[in-house]
């Protein structure tokens, strides 16, 4: 009983057959599938579990007091339901939390193809030729040394624009060289598309996919694959070196199914990488009690030093925003700022009042547009703003990372409201001043009174920039 | 309770009432409620299409074709973007447990159509398809309408209607064989009522056979 309530609580891979016979089948090395995701004919499929290549478990755990889905963690009852199952003519139980990727039903086991698949080894896959800073390098360094043991985790705290990126290639290069199996994984799709391009560059011998709700790549048959977090719920025991981009981001960070995917998803013995701007509090007091390593990188590749935000007290913003139109003191900051040849990034907190703002600012004669999540011309219009087609970009928190603009300040428009929190409100800030031509940026919180958030993100930023001048 | 649909929790207004007797539970949120949205009138008399005031342009063309063959169809609810991504998640996804969401108003819908005491009849899906998907959304319909589905037809495997263009659909030959012929008015419960081709296809077998009078009920128009 202590047991099984103990394995109920932790989270339990033992369920994973250890045994990993080496075979030819790329797209099976590594998965957790449901039968139809198997391209193969019945006949092929019994031989292959014959030979235990592909291992069937059971999908759905029973325990006294609930279920677990194998495939995604969940343990949430109402997140499980029961149908009358015409195929096994009994009443089944199947897992809603995860239904999007196809049903998870009890009466259907999960297949679980095996790592044996050996990927080959490449030498000097890395042909970027940029160079690191004195930071980077550092940093870089430890995380080869952290592959070449094989087995730890780190976190790499890294300021935004410090170049994250770059400071993986010799780590990817050294697992590579060792035919390790490598998966980056990131919460947001925008981001697995920027990458990408920049890694086949950087590695053009070898072979990338990239997966996502609806990538043109779905096989996962490669030695390096660039994921979305929810892409791990088909892997398990896949990966020799896992990465995570962005772990503070939504939905990771408050997603339990993500974080139990993406454990399962890496070898019991892996090398884990965590990077982030702005780690939340749980990864903050794993580094306090020195259970997570963590490496810093306080300074942006330019050198110079992050802009710090300003505070701007509005007692009359709200009254305005109801309206929808901006305080006259927001307004005479605009039209100063549109002077300068700066394009203006403006965060509002949500879709409607980005919209309204967008209209307003129009009437006035500025080059406006508003972007969104529900946009479908987002692509094209962040692209545009890019190219310096328009002035003013209005948005809400879709744009706070992973976009880079060469010269922009940024506002926010009451900073207060709940959705600008510590990390959000650091990561806007960080929009600004990314180019080494342009390092610098005015960044302005309009707020109806100080909030804990963005006083923490105002000290977050300060600390950065004390360690960076130190260093 | 958490509401069948977006699982947030959803909370019973509290007023004088509950001091006499509890709240009762809602199976889904007053948010995803409105969304769904419902079929009031003005609507098509004879295919409940919403927003339309008299018989509308694709009945009367029915009428000129194939005069008499459905007597009518009733529904619940509209076929707007959100409901859409609900069929797509019941039905494709195979998350049985959203059909609970329409339940109530389902059986309303059933009561106020005057349908009770007919045959209830189901559609029926071709042997892969029911593999596929686990259950056959028609039955399941019935049930939560507690009803007694009768099946009498067998389908052979064809491409899914939501697939096909309204000029394939209307061309397409009828899939259906009729096993047993039954001589009382019939119901067939259906998810959508789009063109209404497969309704047809069966009301006309049916009738060949000597059933009086088909009529459809479906959730969504």
């Amino acid at each position: 009983m202590f047991k099984a309530v103990k394995k109920y609580l932790q989270k339990d891979f033992s369920w994973i057959p250890p045994e990993n016979p080496t075979h030819s089948f790329s797209s099976l090395s590594g998965k957790l599938l449901l039968r139809h995701e198997i391209p193969y004919e019945d006949e092929k499929v019994d031989h292959l579990v014959a030979q235990s290549i592909l291992t069937k478990v059971t999908s759905i755990e029973t325990c006294p007091w609930g279920y677990r889905c194998r495939r995604c963690g969940n343990t949430k009852s109402y997140l499980f339901a029961k149908m009358p199952h015409a195929t096994c003519g009994q009443t089944c139980v199947y897992c809603r939390s995860c239904i999007q990727m196809g049903r998870v039903i009890d009466c259907e086991p999960l297949y679980y193809g095996s790592s044996g698949y050996e990927w080959s080894v490449h030498e000097h896959p890395c042909q970027w030729d940029g160079e690191l800073t004195r930071h980077q390098q550092k940093a870089a360094d430890e995380l080869v040394a952290l592959v070449r043991t094989g087995f730890g985790e780190k976190l790499v705290w890294a300021v935004c624009g410090a170049g994250k990126t770059e400071i993986l290639f010799p780590a990817l290069a050294e697992a590579l060289e060792k035919g390790k199996r490598i998966c980056l994984a990131t919460p947001r799709t925008d981001v697995v598309r920027e990458l990408l391009p920049r890694l086949k560059k950087s590695f053009p011998d070898v072979n990338i996919h990239a997966l996502y709700g609806d990538s043109p790549d779905k096989a996962g048959d490669a030695p390096f694959i660039i994921a979305t977090t929810h892409q791990l719920l088909r892997f398990a025991h896949a990966f020799d070196v896992m990465i995570i981009d962005e772990v503070d981001a939504f939905p990771f960070h408050n997603d339990p199914s993500l974080h139990y995917a993406s454990e399962r998803a890496s070898k019991p013995h892996a090398s884990i990488i965590y990077l982030t701007a702005t780690p939340r509090k749980e990864q903050k007091r794993r580094i306090r009690s020195k259970d997570l390593p963590v490496v810093f990188i306080p300074q942006r590749f330019h050198g110079h030093p992050l802009p710090v935000p300003q505070l701007k007290l509005t007692p009359t913003l709200h009254r305005y925003l109801q309206k929808g139109e901006l305080p006259p003191k927001v307004l005479q900051q605009i039209v100063h700022q549109q002077q300068t040849p700066r394009q203006l990034l403006l965060f509002l907190p949500s879709i409607k009042m980005a919209e309204q703002i967008a209209e307003h600012l129009k009437e006035r004669n500025y080059e406006v547009r508003s972007v969104h999540a529900e946009d479908s011309q987002r692509a094209e219009k962040i692209q545009a703003f890019r190219k310096k087609e328009y002035r003013v970009l209005i948005t809400t928190t879709i744009l706070e990372r992973g976009v880079t603009f060469p010269s922009v300040d940024v506002y926010v428009i009451d900073a207060g409201h709940v959705v600008f929190d510590e990390a959000a409100l650091v990561q806007i800030s960080g929009r600004a001043g990314r180019s080494p031509d342009d390092p610098k940026g005015n960044v302005i919180f309009y707020h109806i009174g100080k909030t804990d958030e963005m006083l923490d993100a105002v000290e977050s930023i300060r600390y950065m920039n004390k360690l960076g001048r130190k260093l | 309770m958490r509401c069948l649909i977006c699982h947030a929790e959803t909370i019973p207004a509290v007023t004088w009432g509950t001091f006499w007797k509890p709240p009762v539970q809602k199976k889904i949120c007053r948010d995803c409620e409105e969304q769904m949205d419902k079929i009031t009138a003005p609507s098509c008399p004879r295919c409940h299409r919403p927003g339309h005031e008299g018989v509308c342009h694709d009945c009367e063309k029915w009428e000129k074709t194939n005069p008499g063959l459905l007597e009518r169809n009733v529904a619940a609810f509209p076929y707007n973007d959100f409901n859409k991504d609900l069929v797509a998640r019941w039905k494709y996804r195979g998350d049985y447990a959203v059909l609970g969401a329409f339940k109530e108003d389902l059986q309303n819908a059933w009561l106020a159509s005057g349908f009770k005491g007919r045959q209830v009849l189901n559609v029926p899906l071709s042997r892969k398809r029911l593999d596929e998907r686990g259950f056959n959304q028609s039955e399941a319909i019935i049930q939560s309408l507690e009803q007694e589905p009768l099946s009498i037809f067998e389908r052979s495997h064809s491409e899914k209607q939501s697939k096909r263009g309204r000029r394939d659909r209307m061309q397409a030959v009828n899939p259906f064989r009729l096993l047993h012929p039954i001589t009382d008015p019939a119901v067939i419960v259906d998810d959508i009522y789009t063109t209404g081709r497969t309704v047809r296809h069966m009301a006309s077998l049916l009738k060949k056979h000597g059933c009086p009078s088909v009529s459809s009920f479906t959730i969504f128009r």
